[in-house]
């Protein structure tokens, strides 16, 4: 059996209904029919009365879904695009991200975030939130960069008392397959050496973790052994593990998909060049898309993104230091 | 609403004198009527409350202990926000009273999640939630989304519009076209209804009538009332910019005062009655401040600095 990261998204969904009668969903189109990358297909068939065609309102879907909570329910969002949780991000900010510390009452919604970029998508289709959201006190970012993270990370997602933004990829939903789910492994807020290495770290998540890998196969080649970090939560972060690694290869590139100005990768290099600046034989360096939107055309858009070369080429700097 | 306009004359008077009051202080003068008339038909312990800026009588009617208000604006450990979100903004979510954000119309689907989820879990049975918002609020893009999202949902939702002419300085003509925000009610498709909001009576009638459609199962409810403000947005603020012949015309009228006149017309309380009231919410406030004046202010560095409850994903902690 194999099962692609956007099944896995729709099993775990489906487990969390089955385990949990307080667990509901909630989203544009994703009732009978089964929502537009198809994440609940079945869905509504199966669990009668738990889930739900919402309105066009992000807003409103994640202000109901702070109501419910405060009521004891554990509500399943899904955004059909992060791109329009910008419509929802002052209920995702200013509402769920205070409750617990405002009133005690603790917050339990998983907010799913169809993420990044896809070719053709363009500007509106493909942005990658986590960077805004984990600016934020109170919300809790992951960002799973495999099938059997999709899974499990989505099931201990529904499960944390805290407001959850899943952080699922879309380029990954189909073409990223697993034989199993595997057994429950690390736990949100634990990266995941994804490669051992020893000459520099590459620090990335979601589906850049994937660029990354290749990369570092393609170095490889070269006689470079690049260790591979995925973060698999962006907030928290896993900085103990960071460290390790940079400890090990003296070496750090930080790569994301979102825009360049601030964000993860620039809290990555902020955490471990005050933390381990000791431990540095280079100057840190990060890599993201382009400061511009996200460009339409295919052409385009793989120039956008960080890739599989553009990953090396920073590598490769990093080592010539 | 007696009690509601005595305690924010001692708030605005402590405001003013300086020093006890933590933050800014938004008071509810002339809406008394408008917001006690829903509180005291909403059942606390059953039904959803998420109170906005001017609703310290509603909140009394609801029956918050003035405790929570005192606590609150002198910014004590032991009130319900423990110092950390003040004033208007308290409230006990999981005893059904919300705690409001800034950002107006906010409230409108979280009072609706709430209703979503009791109907979801079967123990909704006939209670109600109910919020509150103003001229201006109504022009947010929240307010319209929680509106259409509640009529979609069919949930018991009354919705309380009191139109009193200023969203902060801004007139009625600079913030909706429309003749009156009742028709706003017909484009939701949800039952809407006018009273007169400086008059207790019109209040009182409109609102029982309304929350006992939205208990009967006929889906949400919008009550709009027209009254003027008696003060500016704020205590900081004089209201200048509202003109002599509002305040001398219909909607300026005190709504205490018509109160007070239709109680005696109608032989329920003379004005010794009444005033035997003033002096028993005089005892209860001195009681409330003194209480909450003796009590701890918040301390940095015991404060946990979590905003997450799950303690172990904080950032920094070991535990």
């Amino acid at each position: 059996m194999s099962l692609t990261y956007l099944e896995a998204i729709r099993e775990a969904q489906y487990e969390a209904l089955r385990q949990n009668p307080d667990v509901f969903l909630y989203g544009q189109d994703i009732g009978a029919f089964g929502g537009a990358f198809k994440a609940t297909k079945g869905l509504a068939r199966e669990f009668p009365g738990r889930v739900f065609d919402s309105p066009i309102s992000e807003d409103a879907m994640v202000g109901l879904a702070v109501g419910a909570a405060i009521e004891g329910a554990r509500p399943i969002l899904e955004m059909q695009f992060a791109d329009f949780s910008s419509v929802g991000f002052n209920q995702i900010v200013n509402q769920a991200g205070t409750q617990y510390w405002r009133t005690d009452v603790p917050c339990p919604i998983t907010i799913r975030l169809p993420s990044g970029g896809t070719p053709g998508s363009g500007p509106f289709h493909s942005q990658s939130m986590e960077s805004i959201y984990a600016h934020y006190p109170g919300l809790v970012i992951v960002t799973p960069a495999t099938v059997e993270d999709a899974y499990w990370m989505l099931l201990d997602s529904v499960e944390l008392n805290d407001p959850v933004m899943f952080c699922e990829h879309k380029f990954l939903y189909y073409h990223l397959k697993a034989d199993s789910l595997g057994e429950r492994s690390l736990p949100i807020g634990k990266a995941r050496i994804a490669r051992p290495g020893r000459h520099a770290t590459v620090v990335t998540y979601s589906a850049m973790l994937h660029e990354a890998l290749k990369s570092a196969e393609e170095l490889q080649l070269d006689g470079y052994q690049i260790e591979v970090v995925d973060l698999r939560s962006v907030k928290p972060m896993d900085t103990d593990t960071i460290l390790a690694s940079v400890a090990r290869t003296g070496r750090l590139l930080a790569v994301g998909e979102s825009f360049p100005w601030g964000g993860v990768t620039a809290e990555i290099v902020a955490r471990v060049s005050t933390e381990a600046f000791h431990l540095l034989d280079a100057p840190p360096m990060r890599l993201n898309s382009k400061d511009t939107p996200i460009p339409y055309h295919p052409n385009l858009w793989k120039s956008h993104r960080p890739t599989v070369t553009t990953i090396s080429d920073a590598v490769r700097r990093l080592l010539r230091y | 609403m007696q009690l509601s306009r005595q305690v924010e004359e001692k708030l605005g008077s402590l405001y003013r004198s300086g020093g006890r009051i933590v933050g800014g202080v938004y008071l509810g003068k002339g809406q008394e009527a408008f917001s006690a008339a829903l509180g005291v038909q909403l059942v606390e312990g059953k039904d959803v409350y998420g109170p906005l800026i001017r609703d310290q009588a509603g909140r009394i009617a609801f029956g918050e202990p003035l405790l929570d208000c005192f606590r609150t604006y002198l910014g004590t450990a032991t009130g319900p926000m423990r110092g950390r979100d003040g004033n208007i903004h308290r409230g006990r979510p999981k005893e059904g009273m919300l705690a409001m954000i800034s950002h107006l119309g906010a409230l409108v689907s979280v009072v609706t999640g709430v209703l979503f989820a009791r109907r979801l879990r079967g123990s909704l049975g006939d209670t109600v939630g109910a919020t509150s918002i103003g001229d201006g609020g109504t022009s947010t893009g929240a307010f319209h989304e929680g509106m259409n999202l509640a009529a979609v949902e069919k949930l018991p939702l009354i919705v309380s519009v009191a139109n009193n002419q200023f969203a902060y300085s801004t007139p009625n003509s600079r913030q909706f076209a429309c003749e009156d925000l009742l028709s706003r009610a017909e484009g939701y498709g949800v039952q809407g209804w006018s009273v007169t909001g400086t008059d207790l009576a019109s209040c009182l009638k409109g609102f029982r009538a309304a929350v006992a459609a939205a208990r009967s199962g006929g889906g949400p409810q919008m009550v709009v009332g027209r009254m003027l403000r008696l003060g500016g947005h704020g205590e900081h603020d004089d209201a200048s910019y509202v003109p002599e012949e509002a305040r001398f015309s219909h909607l300026g009228q005190d709504c205490l005062m018509v109160a007070e006149k239709t109680l005696a017309a109608r032989g329920l309380a003379s004005a010794e009655v009444v005033r035997g009231w003033e002096q028993e919410g005089r005892k209860l406030i001195d009681a409330a401040i003194a209480q909450a004046g003796r009590e701890p202010l918040p301390d940095p560095y015991r404060e946990r600095w979590d905003a997450l409850s799950t303690s172990h994903l904080v950032e920094g902690r070991s535990e």
